[in-house]
């Protein structure tokens, strides 16, 4: 399941929504991004996610496809928030579930890993040094990159 | 053709759409395309600046620069992806 809104969402009970009726569901794993009042020495107040409708819950999809393809999930949520956030606020939920946890936690962070560089949103940072796009970081690129050969299970 | 600006793309053009007319021009590229729009203005100079860093989307689909625009009825500019 995969959805792009600008209200805050919550991670309990979209697991709950996930799990119910499940009895063949032996691991859950959930990962929140969260924002962060400062980045690279800067302050911020105020980041703005932009993104491409419709393209960006294609990619995210896609790329929730390619999880079950190299995993076995029996169910995953994506939210990707958009809009402007505060600190603290969250971004990003994703959660897997599979029979057993390895599955879990590697699909979980395969799902990071390439939302981050595979899926068209971008992040205006405002705080007291005026606004600024934040620039592509090539660790992200790098851990995205780290996927694309074969799978480790399934 | 449905023409699509994201992020400092649109800050630098000061557009976040436009409709352009490419009826007649069957063998461009994106990279041709790409050239012509960068005449336009300084603020389109200013977003076609460094191609490294021009990413495109044809009918939402990531394409490098020289395939073919096509049929396409929707091209998007944007830079490199920061969600997540």
């Amino acid at each position: 399941m995969v959805r792009v809104q600008a209200e805050n969402f919550d991670p309990g009970v979209e697991l709950d929504a996930l799990l119910a009726g499940r009895t063949d569901i032996g691991a859950s794993v959930s990962f929140v991004g969260h924002m962060r009042a400062r980045n690279e020495d800067r302050d911020v107040e105020t980041m703005t996610l932009e993104h491409y409708p419709g393209m960006a819950e294609k990619a995210l999809s896609a790329i929730e496809a390619e999880a079950h393809r190299r995993w076995p999930l029996q169910a995953s949520t994506i939210i990707h928030r958009v809009g402007p956030l505060k600190p603290g606020d969250r971004i990003v939920l994703v959660i897997t579930a599979s029979a057993h946890r390895q599955a879990a936690f590697e699909a979980a962070e395969f799902l990071m890993d390439w939302l981050k560089t595979k899926a068209p949103f971008w992040k205006k940072e405002s705080g007291p040094r005026g606004d600024s796009w934040v620039s592509s970081r090539s660790t992200d690129e790098d851990a995205a990159q780290r996927w694309t050969a074969s799978p480790k299970s399934k | 053709m449905k023409v699509l600006y994201f992020a400092w793309f649109r800050d630098r053009i000061g557009l976040a759409e436009e409709e352009i007319d490419l009826s007649g021009s069957k063998d461009l590229t994106v990279r041709d395309f790409i050239r012509d729009l960068a005449t336009r203005s300084d603020g389109y100079a200013a977003a076609f600046e460094d191609m490294n860093l021009v990413h495109v989307a044809l009918d939402m689909q990531e394409v490098d620069h020289d395939t073919l625009v096509g049929n396409a009825s929707e091209i998007a500019f944007y830079p490199p992806f920061t969600g997540g």
